[in-house]
């Protein structure tokens, strides 16, 4: 317990100096969109992995939190900061409303059914032009040039999250999600409204996702529908990054978050420009290829599985040695 | 008093009437057994009480309010502990938090939830098994397990659904202890069991039912001796 205390604090530590240390902007706005994986990562997985509703539509609520955001700064003039509460209190809205069709269907159809919301979501933000500017996507101005305010946001943004997930997750409401996720008709025989209690699930995750969409607005100044509702850039990278950290774990979205943006930004840049240029299309297929490694030998991801890791890594030790 | 007041109760699927205007009532305090042979219509009329399916027609009355039609949740709320036939755990959580996420049903508090859970393992006898996980128990303990979930939502009446089933001897005379102090400790019990040695001798008074049919009510000597009863489970001469 002290230990992991330990490990806990010193962790802490680091995220708070590394702007401080490494100056390079382009280090901590990678390490800005970690924090934002975090956020959604967290998100997916309250809904997902503790209440075993598995969504393929999370970037509803991340495009909503944009949108909210950026039209609250485009169309009235409010600060797009504020627009951080109102993006969050807006996805919860919509969340209640896609709980109220999707909670309907159960297991896979309750996925189908908000890979549908999702698309659906997509097209309304495509096509209400005069509410969106559809295609042509909104932008605002940059409040900070420097990135430490935007890194320490997120950092806040990403530890609240995880945070206020730990507390619900050792309270009443975690004891019934995690229910709900092992037996739905033995927990609504123990009492417990599931309908209710899924509803609560969905909209504390969609509340986060859609602060983190809010966030996204605010420190890239620019969104379109094609980005911020993209089912395979936001909905299933949401699922990447819960499953390949850890499905019902707390930290294990955390993690996610940092391997999944570490392995597309290594894509992404060729390996750091060690590679020939065409490897960065190949970042899909390393996405497949990794979650088919996590999937066949962590299938509780890297934290649900870290003692299983430990052990490999310690075998291989001695072997190495002797 | 009545507790538990079964009126006409029908449940059909489809063109199969499962229950077939069944009437029976459960008086405080005592040990109700219903039985029947498979397909009888037991589980089913168990169904119908906590709403798990809605009823077809007839009612089901608890402490003299009609309780048809309300969701299963809300008649958990009421006092109404079910246990399932085929065992339901959730299995990737410890027993303890098993009890303790029905303990919830009575009290906010996580503290107040584990002790209540904690009691309800002491009682149920699981105490020994509370931090290993539901799926690692043995059939016995997942019985014992679906009684102490029920037990944790504070129950005024307890329907049990064949928890003796599948149970070696020395568990069988166990779980019949086990139900007695539950009767002891001021719970209503109503009880579907196929083990003659179960519900024999623990019932106040039986209820016997057949392709969803009343064929006998009354004490256990009664209905044992019943032929109605010997001819629906050994057939006729």
């Amino acid at each position: 317990m002290m230990k992991k205390n330990l490990t806990l604090i010193i962790l802490g530590i680091v995220c708070l100096v590394f702007p401080l240390v490494v100056r390079s902007d382009y280090y901590q706005h990678l390490a800005i969109i970690a924090f934002i994986w975090v956020v959604v990562g967290s998100s997916w997985n309250l809904l997902a992995g503790y209440t075993g509703q598995v969504s393929f539509g999370h970037a509803i609520f991340f495009g909503i939190g944009a949108y909210t955001a950026g039209i609250f700064a485009t169309k009235l003039g409010i600060s797009a900061w504020w627009g951080m509460m109102f993006g969050g209190i807006v996805a919860m809205l919509i969340g209640l409303f896609v709980g109220w069709v999707c909670f309907r269907l159960r297991g896979p159809y309750f996925a189908l059914g908000t890979l549908a919301g999702g698309e659906v979501f997509r097209l309304i933000a495509t096509n209400w032009e005069s509410l969106t500017d559809g295609m042509v996507g909104i932008l605002i101005i940059q409040s900070f040039r420097s990135k430490l305010p935007y890194y320490y946001i997120a950092l806040l943004l990403a530890f609240a999250c995880v945070y206020a997930i730990h507390l619900i997750m050792k309270s009443k409401w975690g004891y019934y999600f995690v229910s709900i996720r092992e037996n739905q008709d033995a927990a609504e025989s123990l009492g417990i409204n599931t309908l209710l209690y899924k509803n609560v699930s969905l909209l504390v995750s969609s509340f986060f996702t859609g602060m983190a969409g809010a966030f996204y607005m605010n420190y890239m100044a620019f969104i379109d529908p094609e980005v911020v509702f993209s089912l395979h850039y936001i909905s299933i990278m949401a699922i990447l990054v819960g499953i390949v950290g850890g499905v019902g774990t707390i930290m294990g979205p955390a993690v996610g978050a940092f391997i999944m943006v570490g392995v597309q930004e290594t894509f992404r840049s060729s390996f750091f420009g060690l590679a020939p240029g065409w490897i960065s299309q190949g970042h899909a297929m390393a996405f497949g290829l990794l979650v088919v490694f996590v999937i066949m030998f962590l299938a509780n991801g890297v934290v649900g599985d870290w003692s299983k890791i430990k052990r490999y890594v310690f075998r291989i030790k001695p072997s190495s040695v002797s | 008093m009545a507790l538990l007041e079964i009126k006409n109760l029908v449940k059909a699927f489809g063109g199969l009437k499962a229950v077939n205007d069944v009437t029976f009532h459960v008086d405080e305090g005592e040990i109700f057994g219903l039985i029947g042979p498979n397909g009888s219509g037991k589980t089913t009329t168990f169904n119908c009480i906590n709403n798990y399916y809605p009823i077809t027609s007839g009612d089901v009355v608890f402490k003299g309010k009609s309780i048809k039609g309300l969701k299963t949740h809300k008649v958990c709320h009421l006092g109404i502990g079910r246990t399932f036939q085929v065992v339901k755990p959730l299995a990737r959580m410890t027993v303890l938090e098993n009890v303790t996420a029905s303990a919830f049903c009575r009290v906010n508090a996580i503290g107040e939830a584990q002790e209540e859970a904690l009691k309800v393992l002491e009682f149920t006898n699981l105490i020994g098994e509370k931090d290993k996980l539901a799926k690692s128990l043995p059939i016995g303990g997942r019985k014992r397990l679906e009684i102490a979930r029920a037990l944790a939502t504070k129950p005024e009446l307890i329907l049990l659904d064949e928890t003796a089933a599948g149970l070696n001897p020395g568990e069988l005379d166990e779980a019949i202890d086990l139900i007695k102090k539950m009767r002891d400790s001021g719970i209503t019990i109503l009880i579907i069991e196929h083990i003659m040695k179960v519900i024999m001798t623990i019932s106040d008074r039986i209820h016997a039912i057949n392709f969803g049919q009343t064929i006998a009510s009354g004490t256990p000597e009664e209905v044992a001796n019943n032929p109605a009863v010997i001819e629906a489970y050994l057939g006729v001469e």
